[in-house]
């Protein structure tokens, strides 16, 4: 399984909130192009997981390797530069902004103008607003918001935030996005449109790392699953083996009784 | 009767360039500051003294006052803007306070007596003591801080800044080194502020650390509300009524105060985004979290 070519190797990641073992001894990998799937009952240590990838909290032990290089100790900002993107289980849009903005602050790294620099009305300062404002509309585009750019990002419907949320991700431009449970709250025709989005995503040579709570999507879209309960793995593998697993069902449903 | 006018259009334009540097603390960058008329005092006392040592000219002696209250900005942002909010706010008025204490005690400014003597601007022998005469330096300092900070706010920089006051981990999410940000963002006010009071001291020639004190930043921070956070537009207007609404009331004297009071709570009740800004004070730095 020690794969060099891995994009993300999490390695015995561990995480105790004082008394409480949020994580133990996780380990998993996360090959370039794939979608990987981590589901487990509530209270599983899911999004824990990805707020140790993302550097959001520190872990109590473990490592993080993205293509080969440690993650550990460097700030989310400094992970953001390596191509990491997230989206949060409860949307985290910029509510003062307009839907246009929350894209171009997703698009802050690849911005190269100095403090000093954006102070002057100097072409190489109008060049990159241009090419900024283009990216943005092209994933306004993409992502199914075409035409309401200009709206304040809190007057968008529900399931419009989730997409925007995608669209800022994506204007990192990252190698892998981690989707904290994307579908949650979309209604049947939302979560379709949504697997379609991420299709394109896989086409378009992203990697993404799903939380998700509803098996349509899960088994329809992912490689393979990662099954965590109580913090620990206690399965992975394609979704036909999942779907399976006596201890996938037990986690989820309890043991049948003898 | 026109002289006053200009005396008040001085200090209008003086602050001005506080109120709208310190909105880029409060209303853009999100962080609370209550302690911005120390560095209004440090430009000012440094400003006085290279003027009255080392005859400096007003030009080095403005830029030594932002250095000054610039590098003091930085040293107080570096190990403070890590704290949370209520941690913050506590900080920058102890910071206000010490350096009202600092003003009085040191042999350097003069103790309570201040300085007095500062030198008038002159250029190329011309006189800029007449009122008139300065309120063109003011206007001219003033123009320039606003174009720097409306091009600051309006490029990508100023969004950083924005995304950081509305959620600052999605913002690191983003790649957006929030740390640096805060600290260039509150260097740069402070060093505003500081010609502010390089402003203040070379017009009114004589200073002391009355005008620097707790109820100045609380003034300021009102001219900041009263405008709107996160609106430029909002701080000249916030900053040129409360210059002259004290004169208006000049009439009501004994109850000037209480006029003033309550007119600032109204608008707080009635429009508590203030005249013309997007968000509302952020007051979360009063409430505990559960």
């Amino acid at each position: 399984m020690e794969n060099v070519t891995s994009l993300l190797t999490v390695n015995n990641l561990t995480k105790k909130f004082g008394g409480v073992q949020a994580l133990t001894g996780v380990s998993f990998t996360v090959e370039a192009g794939e979608i990987l799937g981590l589901i487990g009952p509530n209270g599983a240590g899911k999004t824990t997981c990805f707020n140790l990838i993302n550097g959001l909290i520190p872990p109590t032990a473990g490592s993080i390797m993205m293509a080969g290089r440690e993650l550990l100790g460097l700030p989310p900002y400094h992970r953001a530069a390596r191509g990491l993107a997230r989206t949060f289980q409860n949307i985290q849009l910029f509510g003062g902004m307009t839907v246009q903005e929350n894209i171009l602050t997703g698009n802050h790294l690849s911005q190269k103008v100095g403090i000093l620099q954006a102070l002057l009305p100097l072409p190489k300062v109008r060049r990159a607003q241009a090419q900024a404002a283009g990216r943005a509309l092209e994933l306004l585009r993409l992502v199914g918001l075409e035409g309401k750019g200009d709206l304040p990002a809190d007057s968008l419907a529900y399931g419009d935030q989730r997409r925007l949320e995608i669209g800022r991700a994506l204007a990192l431009g990252p190698q892998l996005l981690l989707l904290d449970e994307p579908a949650a709250g979309l209604n049947p025709r939302e979560t379709e449109d949504l697997m379609v989005l991420l299709e394109e995503l896989r086409r378009l040579g992203i990697t993404l790392l799903v939380i998700e709570h509803d098996m349509t999507l899960v088994m329809g879209l992912c490689d393979r699953i990662v099954v965590l309960d109580h913090g620990e793995v206690i399965a992975a593998g394609p979704p036909r083996e999942i779907r399976r697993d006596p201890r996938v069902i037990e986690a989820y449903l309890g043991k049948e009784e003898e | 009767m026109t002289a006053y006018l200009l005396h008040l259009a001085i200090l209008a334009g003086i602050y001005i360039i506080l109120t709208v540097s310190l909105n880029l603390i409060i209303g853009y960058a999100g962080q609370v500051s209550l302690g911005h008329a120390a560095f209004y005092g440090i430009g000012a006392y440094a400003s006085a003294l290279v003027a009255l040592h080392w005859h400096f000219p007003f030009p080095l002696a403005a830029l030594s006052a932002m250095l000054a209250a610039g590098v003091c900005g930085m040293a107080l942002g570096l190990p403070t803007l890590r704290l949370k909010e209520d941690y913050l706010a506590i900080v920058t008025l102890g910071f206000g306070v010490i350096m009202d204490l600092v003003f009085l005690n040191l042999e350097i400014t003069g103790g309570p007596d201040g300085l007095a003597g500062i030198p008038s601007p002159a250029l190329f022998g011309l006189s800029f003591r007449p009122t008139g005469r300065y309120l063109i330096i003011v206007a001219v300092a003033v123009i320039l801080v606003l174009l720097v900070t409306w091009r600051l706010v309006e490029s990508y920089h100023g969004r950083a800044l924005r995304a950081i006051r509305d959620h600052e981990i999605t913002a690191q999410v983003m790649g957006i080194n929030t740390p640096a940000y805060k600290v260039v963002i509150f260097t740069l006010a402070a060093a505003l502020a500081g010609l502010a009071g390089s402003l203040y001291a070379h017009y009114i020639t004589f200073i002391n650390p009355e005008s620097f004190g707790l109820h100045t930043s609380i003034l300021i921070l009102a001219m900041v509300v009263l405008g709107g956070m996160g609106s430029i537009v909002g701080s000249v207007a916030g900053a040129v009524i409360l210059t002259a609404l004290p004169e208006l009331l000049r009439e009501f004297r004994s109850y000037q105060d209480l006029v003033y009071g309550a007119l600032l709570v109204g608008l707080l009740i009635l429009r508590p985004e203030g005249l013309l800004g997007k968000g509302k004070l952020s007051l979360k730095f009063l409430q505990r979290e559960s």
